[in-house]
């Protein structure tokens, strides 16, 4: 495994540190800051012991990783619990996605893990009354161009972003968890329906451990951003790690996929946590997947787009491909978002009509 | 000790446009890369006494400021700044990368740096006694520390006042004195001997120069201070001096106000800030005369009688 990156060397195993001098140290913590892992990477060198074995300069680094991480924690539940207190009244339960699920029902892909969003679920028709809800409480819209607004709400599974007025953080409130235009629709009501409730969280809630999974791949395999892919394989490879250990998790999920219509993205998910980050998945469940991959042509191009895009977004990782291999993956990203005929149309709206009105206002 | 004085030019240049330059401010290491000259000139002349760390070993922050590619090489040519290959910032004139350089050397700190309570402050040390002047804009507290850094204080930073989380010390990170308009000629008026960078005209905060940081705080750069006093000065034209405590929770706070990382630091900024105020004599300053100013800091140097 010498041909991969450092930083992914260090996450498969976070011995391979001992080995490190000043010029490595200095790497490693470049590579890490650039794929948003360096308060990760604190956690796993000291859940195996490595801290007191680091060099002093990159040791401080280490550190004020830990406080700015600390620091965010502490304001992102802050922001949770002022949602939670916005919403109090409609009678919904609050269900979290990804980075602050991770955080608020306390597992191991929470620790470490930074996110800038809180993302929640809500059934589409109770979308006005959350929005006013929001308002209510300090929360704007960010999008104030009319086209936006159409994009968003015509087309896409969640609302224009929200900022609070004051702290100026964003919620995204989502109503599915792939575009309204995506050809395949993974049901909100099922979602919903086996999301489970945070102990000792009264109102709040996250999806089901198949859900998360699920979800956390369509969001990296659909998606045509992957400045943060190496971030959002190591949540998948956390969540498998410890869903993993429960009992019929594995089983439970090849099918949880095909019904949601999402039998690709675990396909692909199945595919490259092992072969970056050595997650230990069951022979009998990468059988049971097969079927859901893509041809072998297209596998074959497929390895060679994630194989890049899936490295931090470095310098120090990047091939005369990389730029290319991203491109054709936010092209790809876009065309599994919207149909041909209106992705055209949109990204015409974009290019053109877009920047003129920009251009007049400025 | 290798220093950027001990370079020639072409060396300089060399090593700017190659694997970089790791220049030594403070506890930092900060590797520098760039093809601007208007950066270099800058650089060499208010940086020459600080030394050069060796290449290839570990950095503290990754600077690149580079000339503009394609047509605006030559029309309009802007200097453009990247943090290791993310760009936070839009680029400037080409004319004001030495005044970047040292914009994004103090946001580095600033951003990354949560070992410290980053106060927006001047600090500076006389006989032990540090004084530290936290900076609400226009309260010329750069002219006033560029005055007194001619009166034999210690420069520990213009712009950076950083308080150890550990044991509470003021950590020198002594750098060149930023001046804004009008100061520039009081100071060269009030300091002949002082050097001053080029003047660098219709930046967002006008006209700028830097004034070279004494060769003395330099070489003391990692020897820490212990806070006496915290100052909010503000100058106003024909006002008497006047030096009056001001009370230690509104001090506290206006220090929050001025503090770069302390809703970061969460209870440890709070601890930290809390033993500030404790360890120091909290005052308003008024003055409109230098001279008369220089006077009442050797009084706060000498301590309490």
């Amino acid at each position: 495994m010498t041909g991969l990156p450092l930083l992914i060397r260090v996450l498969r195993d976070p011995h391979a540190v001992r080995a490190l001098d000043g010029a490595g140290w200095d790497l490693l913590l470049r590579q890490a800051d650039a794929a948003n892992l360096d308060a990760y990477l604190l956690v796993l060198l000291e859940d195996a012991g490595l801290l007191d074995t680091v060099p002093a300069a990159p040791r401080a680094h280490l550190e004020w990783t830990r406080v700015g991480a600390a620091g965010h924690a502490q304001a992102a539940r802050y922001e949770v619990r002022q949602i939670g207190r916005a919403l109090e009244g409609l009678g919904l339960p609050l269900i979290l996605l990804k980075g602050a699920a991770y955080a608020m029902a306390g597992l191991d892909a929470g620790r470490g893990r930074l996110f800038s969003d809180i993302d929640i679920l809500v059934p589409k028709a109770r979308l006005p009354e959350v929005e006013a809800a929001l308002m209510m409480h300090g929360w704007i819209t960010t999008h104030h161009d009319a086209y936006d607004q159409r994009y968003y709400r015509q087309w896409m599974h969640e609302l224009p972003p929200m900022q609070h007025a004051r702290r100026g953080n964003s919620i995204d409130v989502h109503h599915a968890i792939l575009p309204e235009t995506a050809p395949v629709r993974p049901d909100p009501d099922k979602l919903r329906a086996a999301a489970r409730p945070i102990a000792g969280e009264p109102q709040l809630a996250t999806l089901s451990p198949a859900d998360m999974v699920l979800h956390s791949a369509v969001h990296l395999f659909f998606d045509g951003e992957f400045d943060k892919g190496l971030r959002d394989l190591v949540d998948l490879h956390r969540l498998l790690g410890q869903f993993g250990a429960e009992p019929g998790f594995w089983d439970a999920l090849p099918a949880r996929a095909r019904e949601l219509e999402l039998g690709r993205p675990l396909f692909y998910a199945l595919r490259y946590c092992p072969r970056l980050l050595g997650t230990v998945v069951p022979p009998a469940v990468q059988a049971a997947v097969v079927s859901d991959g893509p041809n072998p042509a297209l596998l074959w191009l497929m390895d060679r787009l994630f194989g890049r895009a899936l490295l931090p977004l470095h310098a120090s990782c990047d091939d005369v491909l990389s730029s290319p291999a991203r491109f054709a993956l936010y092209v790809r990203g876009n065309w599994l978002r919207m149909p041909p005929l209106l992705l055209a149309q949109h990204l015409f709206h974009k290019a053109f009509i877009t920047k003129h009105n920009e251009s007049q206002a400025a | 000790m290798l220093t950027v004085g001990s370079l020639s030019r072409a060396e300089l240049t060399a090593r700017l446009s190659g694997d970089g330059l790791v220049l030594r401010t403070g506890p930092f290491t900060n590797r520098i890369r760039s093809d601007v000259s208007p950066l270099i000139d800058g650089l060499a002349l208010m940086y020459a006494d600080y030394p050069v760390e060796p290449a290839g070993g570990f950095v503290d922050f990754h600077l690149e400021l580079q000339r503009s590619g394609g047509l605006r090489r030559w029309h309009r040519s802007q200097v453009h700044f990247t943090y290791d290959g993310t760009t936070p910032f839009q680029p400037l004139p080409l004319g004001q990368a030495y005044p970047m350089l040292e914009w994004t050397m103090n946001w580095c700190v600033s951003h990354r740096a949560h070992g410290y309570l980053i106060i927006h402050a001047a600090v500076l040390e006389k006989h032990g006694r540090a004084i530290i002047l936290p900076a609400p804009p226009g309260s010329g507290k750069s002219t006033l520390t560029a005055a007194l850094l001619g009166h034999g204080w210690r420069l520990l930073s213009d712009e950076l006042t950083l308080v150890h989380l550990g044991d509470g010390v003021l950590v020198p990170l002594p750098r060149p004195v930023s001046l804004k308009n009008a100061s520039i000629d009081i100071i060269r008026a009030f300091r002949p001997d002082a050097v001053l960078s080029r003047p660098v005209e219709e930046t967002t905060k006008g006209t700028i120069a830097h004034l070279k940081a004494p060769q003395d705080s330099i070489a003391r750069a990692l020897e820490p201070a212990k806070p006496a006093c915290i100052v909010f000065p503000r100058w106003e034209a024909g006002a008497a001096i006047a030096l009056d405590p001001l009370p230690k929770a509104r001090a506290f706070m206006q220090v929050a106000d001025n503090c770069f990382n302390y809703q970061v630091l969460g209870a440890r900024g709070f601890t930290a800030l809390g033993a500030l105020i404790d360890a120091s004599d909290t005052y308003t300053f008024r003055y409109s005369s230098l001279p008369d100013a220089m006077a009442l800091f050797e009084r706060l140097a000498q301590g309490p009688a």
